[in-house]
């Protein structure tokens, strides 16, 4: 069984006034346990929206249907008790977009520390559990530091390490790289997809980034509140012509190796990332020479 | 903005800085308490002294400690001024008579006695709380010591969390209002001519800005603590634990020595008429 089980999930939102606006339009979805998933898609294209219905957090469900089951827990149930709501919180971690807006106490150690204490995890494993998480990000370092002196990579790197001493099952990245420059941006991928290999953290990227698509295990392409593609990234990327309809490019490396291959070279997939790429193109280079 | 500082905490490792923040609120009310309760010359005399052995106790430096102080100077000389003009002796000599104006002696040494409770007081509540405290334990503190208000309904929980939420915002927001005013200058805002009025109108259009994005941060800080499981005081736990030491009961003692101390300077003095009492 899925971890995560979402059928035919509509969702609208109404203005002040007028017609509700849709915004999900018939998904079908499911997520087993331990995959890394992009789901990719342009502003406006829903894919914010789903990752918060997944953890509960839109504001209104008077116009959502359909169904999500997160771990046998029926999110859009009219029975849904207190209890489910946090059971399925600890389960699905989140982590946004603006790493400022979601750090809450004064001191690094502290903030971690939130999450657990919320869910009432005595000492000493609460001790533990802070260590831990501050260690697997990396910032073990910085505990009694106040987060105001970070940069932004470390900022979320905090945020990541808050929600990783709860334990979750799965952590859904919302856009988590989306306000970070370029060093900030790697360490925050470096340890989402470290969390997945090493700590078999199911991990969902929402992003709009090609390049960090490229180097999940399935790509989810969300277009007008539908899944407009589903698959390896090789296999998405394969669809360039749709993905341009849906507002989005290649990744650079990837589009170079389809125009290389129109102008007649002979080159061999995958070429997703930039390694691959080169890659590629050495063995086409090699195969010329010899 | 990077260097912003918290409140006025001093870091430095002294008896002071390591008791129990608990125990710091408490020995800042009594110490209060004290310097009310001074009745004569050899009681201010002892307050002065101990407001001398706390600056040496905590290490901060003399010219830190003049900041605070520097702040009321102006609250401090005018209620000693009015002390002056203000008391009477009906069957006393005025030192200076001048039309309706009359100086007394008393009326200096009340001056003086009220001079020296507002400074002994500042620097009491200073050295304990706000320079040797850090604003996130004094929190901690008036929550522990508040709690059990929390029986009578009082939210008590809910107020440490907005101080904390509120602590935790000061720099990201002083930070912001430093980009929105940049960007307002570079459009051509001016913040440092005109009059008055004109320069408080300038900061309208920095002022909006800052609270919708106040909102928003607002917005969207429920939005993560409630992914978090935030769900109010009930059943959280906490990773830091207070507890106090052998040192927080011997201080505790020797505030009790100071108050004791003063009570029995004020009866001694009131048994031997002592003067300049007031």
């Amino acid at each position: 069984m899925p971890l995560i089980d979402i059928k035919n999930l509509s969702y609208a939102y109404r203005e002040e006034e007028g017609e509700p606006i849709s915004v999900l339009k018939g998904i079908d979805l499911s997520i087993n346990e331990g995959e890394y998933v992009v789901i990719l898609g342009h502003n406006g294209s829903g894919k914010s929206t789903l990752a918060k219905l997944m953890n509960m957090v839109v504001d209104d469900y008077e116009f959502a249907q359909g169904q999500i089951l997160v771990d046998g827990i029926d999110v859009l149930s009219e029975e849904i008790t207190d209890d489910d709501v946090l059971n399925l919180r600890k389960t699905v971690g989140m982590v946004f977009q603006n790493p400022d807006n979601q750090l809450v106490a004064t001191i690094v150690e502290e903030d971690v520390a939130f999450g657990p204490e919320n869910l009432g995890i005595p000492h000493p494993e609460l001790r533990e559990r802070v260590d831990r998480a501050l260690e697997t990000v990396g910032m073990s370092r910085y505990a009694h530091h106040e987060p105001h002196r970070l940069s932004g990579g470390q900022k979320q790197r905090v945020a990541i390490a808050g929600i990783i001493a709860m334990m979750p099952r799965v952590m859904i990245f919302d856009e988590s790289t989306a306000m970070l420059d370029p060093i900030g941006r790697r360490e925050v991928i470096e340890t989402l997809e470290m969390l997945n290999r090493e700590k078999g953290i199911t991990v969902i990227s929402i992003t709009h980034y090609m390049d960090e698509a490229a180097r999940a295990d399935r790509v989810i392409v969300l277009d007008d509140g539908k899944i407009l593609l589903d698959g390896t990234p090789a296999e998405v990327f394969a669809h360039k012509e749709k993905l341009r309809a849906a507002g989005l490019e290649l990744p650079q490396c990837t589009a170079l190796c389809y125009e290389l291959m129109a102008k007649g070279l002979k080159l061999e997939g995958p070429f997703n990332t930039p390694e691959q790429c080169a890659e590629a193109l050495t063995r086409a280079y090699r195969r010329r020479e010899g | 903005m990077k260097g912003f500082a918290l409140g006025q905490y001093y870091p430095a490792d002294s008896v002071i800085h390591r008791l129990d923040p608990r125990m710091k609120v408490i020995a800042a009310i009594l110490y209060i308490v004290a310097s009310f309760l001074c009745k004569n010359f050899f009681a201010f005399v002892l307050l002065v002294v101990s407001a001398l052995f706390l600056t040496l106790v905590s290490k901060i430096p003399l010219k830190i400690l003049l900041r605070s102080i520097r702040a009321l100077i102006f609250i401090m000389i005018f209620t000693a001024v009015i002390n002056i003009f203000w008391f009477t002796e009906p069957d006393a000599e005025p030192l200076l008579a001048w039309k309706f104006i009359k100086i007394y002696r008393g009326g200096l040494f009340n001056a003086l006695f009220i001079l020296v409770r507002i400074l002994a007081m500042v620097i009491g509540t200073s050295i304990f709380l706000t320079y040797t405290t850090s604003p996130i334990a004094l929190t901690d503190a008036i929550e522990h010591l508040l709690r059990p208000l929390a029986k009578i309904k009082v939210p008590v929980h809910e107020f440490a969390m907005m101080m904390t939420i509120a602590l935790r915002f000061i720099p990201t927001i002083v930070e912001e209002t430093d980009k929105i005013m940049s960007a307002q200058k570079a459009r051509g805002a001016d913040f440092t001519t005109g009059s008055l009025m004109s320069r408080a109108k300038a900061l309208i259009p920095v002022i909006i800005p800052l609270f919708a994005s106040a909102f928003r941060r607002a917005g969207e800080l429920a939005t993560a603590m409630e992914c978090r499981c935030y769900h109010g005081g009930e059943g959280r736990t906490k990773l830091r634990i207070l507890r106090y030491h052998v040192r927080d009961f011997v201080a505790l003692f020797v505030i009790f020595l100071f108050v004791g101390g003063i009570i029995a300077i004020n009866i001694f003095g009131a048994k031997y008429g002592w003067v300049y009492t007031m």
